[in-house]
Order: C-alpha cells, then sequence, then structure tokens
C-alpha cells in the first residue's frame, strides 16, 4: 500500500476516529467537572459578561505595545489559514462528502447555493500570508527571552503540526518538490497528524477558547467586575 | 536471423514510413529529436527477437488494444516482424501444437527471448485457479521467465494484479514481479495499455537492446514518467477553478476540469493526454470522462470513480458516532474521576 492509498484510507479513518473521541473527551471531561457555588448576590446578571467574547477579541489599548505583534501575526494566520481551509474546492469537497455522510445532505441543499469556493491562486496567496505569520511568530517566540522560558515541546509542535499541512498543500499545488501523488499523500499525513495531535495539545483552544471566555465573562459580571 | 530493415523493405515499407515512424518514436520516449536517425538506424539493423506472449487471468483488452491500432500502422508491422512464437489469442496452433512452440522457442532463444505477460497469476490453494495444458499459471510463468531476457507486464493485471486482485481477492491474484524476482521486469499498465506505448517500450528494447529507464513501478519513465493531469488539456481550467458539476451542464460543454466529477488525473501517471487513443484521435478526458486512474496499483479500490480525489475514506456515519459514543464516555469518566478527586481533596481539607 503507498502512502496515499494509505492515508486516503486507513490513515484517515484512523486520524478522524482519534480527533473526534479526544475532542469529545476534552470537552465533556471540562464540561461536566464540578464547579465552585457561587453564594454571592449577583451584582448585575451573568449573560451580559457574554461580550467578553468580542473585548478578548480586540486588542486593548493599554496593552497595545506588547501584544500588537501577537494579535496582528494571530489574525494574519488564522485569515489565511481559515480562507484555505474553507474556500479551496477540494477541501470544500472533502467538508461536503463527510457532511452528506453524516447528516445526508450537502451545502446548497440547505442553503440553496453552493459553497463558494476561491480560485487556486488566490487561496495560495492566502496559505503563503498564513505561513509567513507563522515564522514572523516562531521567530519572535525564540527571539523573546521570556517566552521562549515559556515555551514547551507543545507550542513547537502544535506550531509544526499547523504549518505542514499549509506548507505541503502548498507544494501539492504547485506540484514544486516531486511526484504530486507523493506531495498529495504528504499533504493527508500532515492533516492527520493534525487531527491527531489537535485535541491532546494546545490547538485544542479552537474548541475551548470561546468556552473559557464566556465562563469567565459570566464570572466576572456576576461579579460587577469591569469587562 | 533477418533484421527489421530486411522485413520492413520486403513488407513495402517506405523509407520514408519509417523514418516518421522512429521520428515520433523517438519523440515518445522522450529523447531528444536529434537521435530519431540513430533510433532508425538502430531499428533497421535490429534483429527480430523471439517473443512469448502468455496470457493469464486477464479479459484480453490488452491484446485487443494492441490489434486495434487503426490497423495496419506501423506499430503493427513493428510488432509482426517480431518473431511472435507463442500467443495464444492470435496464434492459429492450438493444444499440444501450441505449446510444443513454446517449448521450441525457449529452447532456441534461451536467454534472449523477450517474456511479455498479460493477466494476473492465482496462487491461492496452489494456483489452481488457472491452468493451462495442465499447467498452473504461477507454474507456467515461472518456467517461461527462466530463459527470458526480460519479462514485460502487459496491462495492469500483469502490472499490478489489476481486477483480479480487487478486495476479496478470492484467487489470490498476484502480479508479474511479485512471482518473478530474478529477472528484469516492466511494467506496461493501464485498463489496457495504449498501443504504441506497448510497441514503444519494445521498440525501445529493440534500439537500445536494453529496459527502458523506469520510475519506483517499474514503469517506462518515457510513457509514465508524468501524470495525466500534468499535460491535460483541461488544465488550465482546474488553475481557474472551472469545475463541471454533473456530465452535462455548461461546464461539461465548456470542456472544464472533471475534478469534481471524479477525475483521477492528477494521481494518475500515463500518456494518455499526450499520446492518447485510436491513432491519437482522444483519450477519456477529452470524451467528457474523468480519468480512472487505471495504470496506478489497486485503482478498482481506490474509492468510487466518480468522487473526487478530494474525499477520502474517513470512515462513515457508524465509526464516527461509535467514535463519538466512546469519546463521551470517556470524558464522563474522567469528569467523574476529577469529582471523586475533588471530593476526597476536599474532605482531607
Amino acid at each position: 500500500m503507498d502512502l496515499l492509498t494509505f492515508v486516503r484510507g486507513p490513515g484517515m479513518q484512523w486520524a478522524a476516529a482519534i480527533f473526534v473521541v479526544g475532542i469529545l473527551w476534552r470537552l465533556v471531561g471540562i464540561l461536566l467537572l464540578r464547579g465552585k457555588k457561587d453564594l454571592s448576590e449577583p451584582r448585575k446578571p451573568g449573560w451580559r459578561g457574554l461580550r467578553l467574547l468580542a473585548l478578548r477579541s480586540w486588542p486593548r489599548k493599554e496593552f497595545l505595545g506588547g501584544t500588537a505583534f501577537g494579535e496582528i501575526m494571530g489574525y494574519t494566520f488564522h485569515i489565511g489559514f481559515f480562507v484555505a481551509l474553507l474556500f479551496y474546492l477540494p477541501h470544500i469537497l472533502f467538508f461536503e462528502d463527510v457532511a452528506k455522510g453524516l447528516i445526508g445532505v450537502n451545502f446548497k441543499q440547505v442553503f440553496g447555493v453552493g459553497w463558494p469556493y476561491l480560485p487556486g491562486g488566490a487561496v495560495y496567496f492566502f496559505s503563503a500570508i498564513s505561513v509567513a505569520a507563522l515564522f514572523a511568530v516562531l521567530i519572535h517566540r525564540i527571539a523573546s527571552p521570556v517566552k521562549r522560558m515559556l515555551s514547551n515541546f507543545d507550542d513547537y509542535f502544535s506550531w509544526f503540526v499547523t504549518i505542514a499541512p499549509i506548507a505541503t498543500g502548498m507544494l501539492a499545488f504547485s506540484h514544486f518538490g516531486g511526484p504530486y501523488p507523493t506531495l498529495l499523500g504528504l499533504h493527508l499525513a500532515s492533516v492527520e497528524l493534525l487531527m491527531i495531535w489537535f485535541p491532546f495539545g494546545k490547538l485544542m483552544h479552537a474548541f475551548t477558547i470561546f468556552l473559557a471566555r464566556g465562563t469567565q465573562g459570566v464570572t466576572f459580571e456576576r461579579k460587577g467586575a469591569s469587562l | 536471423m533477418t533484421t527489421l530493415g530486411d522485413t520492413l523493405s520486403a513488407s513495402g515499407v517506405s523509407r520514408r514510413a519509417f523514418l516518421k515512424f522512429c521520428t515520433a518514436l523517438t519523440s515518445l520516449m522522450a529523447l531528444p529529436p536529434s537521435m530519431a536517425p540513430a533510433v532508425a538506424q538502430a531499428l533497421a539493423k535490429a534483429k527480430r527477437p523471439s517473443v512469448i506472449w502468455l496470457s493469464f487471468q486477464e479479459c484480453t483488452g490488452c491484446v485487443e488494444s494492441l490489434t486495434r491500432t487503426n490497423s495496419p500502422t506501423l506499430e503493427n508491422l513493428i510488432l509482426d516482424l517480431v518473431s511472435l512464437d507463442y500467443i495464444e489469442t492470435l496464434q492459429a496452433a492450438s493444444g499440444f501444437a501450441a505449446e510444443e512452440a513454446r517449448q521450441h522457442a525457449m529452447k532456441e532463444s534461451n536467454g534472449q527471448y523477450l517474456l511479455l505477460v498479460d493477466g494476473s497469476i492465482p496462487v491461492a490453494d496452489g494456483g489452481i485457479y488457472g491452468t493451462l495444458a495442465g499447467e498452473s499459471f504461477v507454474d507456467m510463468l515461472q518456467e517461461s521467465a527462466k530463459g527470458a531476457a526480460a519479462v514485460v507486464a502487459i496491462g495492469s493485471c500483469a502490472s499490478f494484479g489489476g481486477l483480479p486482485k480487487a478486495n476479496p481477492n478470492p484467487t489470490g491474484a498476484r502480479s508479474v514481479s511479485d512471482i518473478v524476482k530474478d529477472k528484469p521486469v516492466i511494467n506496461v499498465p493501464g485498463c489496457p495499455p495504449i498501443a504504441v506505448v506497448m510497441t514503444g517500450v519494445l521498440a525501445h528494447y529493440l534500439t537500445f537492446g536494453k529496459i527502458p529507464e523506469l520510475d519506483a513501478q517499474r514503469r517506462p519513465l518515457a510513457f509514465y514518467g508524468e501524470t495525466i493531469h500534468d499535460r491535460c488539456y483541461r488544465r488550465p481550467f482546474y488553475d481557474q477553478g472551472k469545475f463541471a458539476k454533473t456530465f452535462d451542464d455548461e461546464g461539461a460543454r465548456s470542456g472544464w476540469c472533471l475534478y469534481e466529477l471524479g477525475c483521477k488525473g492528477p494521481i494518475t501517471h500515463n500518456a494518455c493526454a499526450t499520446v492518447k487513443w485510436n491513432a491519437g484521435t482522444s483519450f477519456p478526458i477529452q470524451s467528457g470522462h474523468g480519468c480512472l486512474g487505471c495504470s496506478e496499483p489497486d485503482f478498482w479500490d481506490n474509492g468510487s470513480f466518480y468522487k473526487a480525489l478530494a474525499t477520502a475514506d474517513w470512515g462513515g456515519a457508524k465509526a464516527i458516532g461509535t467514535a463519538a459514543a466512546v469519546g463521551v464516555a470517556v470524558g464522563a469518566a474522567a469528569a467523574y474521576a476529577a469529582r471523586k478527586r475533588q471530593n476526597r481533596v476536599s474532605k482531607e481539607g
């Protein structure tokens, strides 16, 4: 069995299963934890604290000097990454196939229009931006003594499994560095590595970030803290 | 032994037609155009090698492809001009006479003859699923390969096992290279292979007296060095993001890329997009159907022909549902353990 056959078959099956088990394990494990009972009188209605979701997603003036680089690069990476992930036709075909298999309908049946996609060249451009931002944050992390000290294996490995699918996807798209089937096989293998690592490292923030911010916002608001 | 040149002249093939063929062949073999005269000279002087063609688990599609090449073409003549001493499908002799011809050719040209094989070889249960003249296919292959100069596996069945090897492979079908380990094996896959690719490989052997440069799958690089997608005339539409959504929509009629309809061109190495079929008339994608990937190993088992290459076998709803149930159970168990720990800590505190 060659690489491409493996990653399109058993590799993908195992990665998908581990991804789903891991994500639900972590989420259910967190959601079923017993929280501390708050016996105090609420100062404000807690639900209003959900605005922290938006507030924490935007730089605060007071800290701008120290956080601007990370925030700009963070947004640059995420925008580039999600454009490549969600608006490249082969990716859409994959997601639609999964959706069809799980819920029996595709995007067009639900929304009346097909899932829009961009030409490959445009996706390549966004991927390149994303890779550049990832390298910038890595250099920043290594160059900063404090960040370097705070960093562990999880940070570097999560960086690697994030950049690998984008970089190999760009290579496959441009047919650069080897035969296309090999490059496509490497791309899918790197995606599967990402899926397997995802629930168990810091990449899990994709699922927990809004949960954490929402919980924190409600708690703060209830206590009357200024958001 | 007469040379090809002698026989071609006797057959009435003009020098001009022969040179034209050699030029095309030179181009096909990815050689510089300046090599054409050298190829012509070498071919004209080439001795007619003895060729034994064995057919095993096959559908005769490969021989059909070879014989239906807009006959008569020079490619046919070249094949006629090898000494085709044994080929069950085409030979007049049958029974003992046919087997005798094979034995005779093997004896007379020991160490010199080319062995061509189409079809896979069943090995399950002692090879009883394929026998000929009281001999199993696997025994016949091993016996015939012993004195061969090289073995050419014609078609995907002989090259990789093909359809007979498709899951669940009840006969234990194997490729030629799974059986023959001590001789050079050239794979010429395709279901069927393009006629001119088959004759091109033979012509290369006749011209240079050695097997052509091969890729990791033992396929001649001259014909299998690039993917269909690399040379597809619809490729610009792929790059522009223009895809046919059905076989009869506006995109399909405008010749847009067939990727969404399951075309396997991006991962299929073959010369269809350049050499084409039926004397260069067309090839499947040009006729409006995606590539099936028939010159790649296990193409029959690599998912639906009509699902885009981007899709993968991710396990299906049942597997993902099971994984979700396991995840929830493990998460609940983890939370239960955490709560128990909380209780213990609060009691101790």
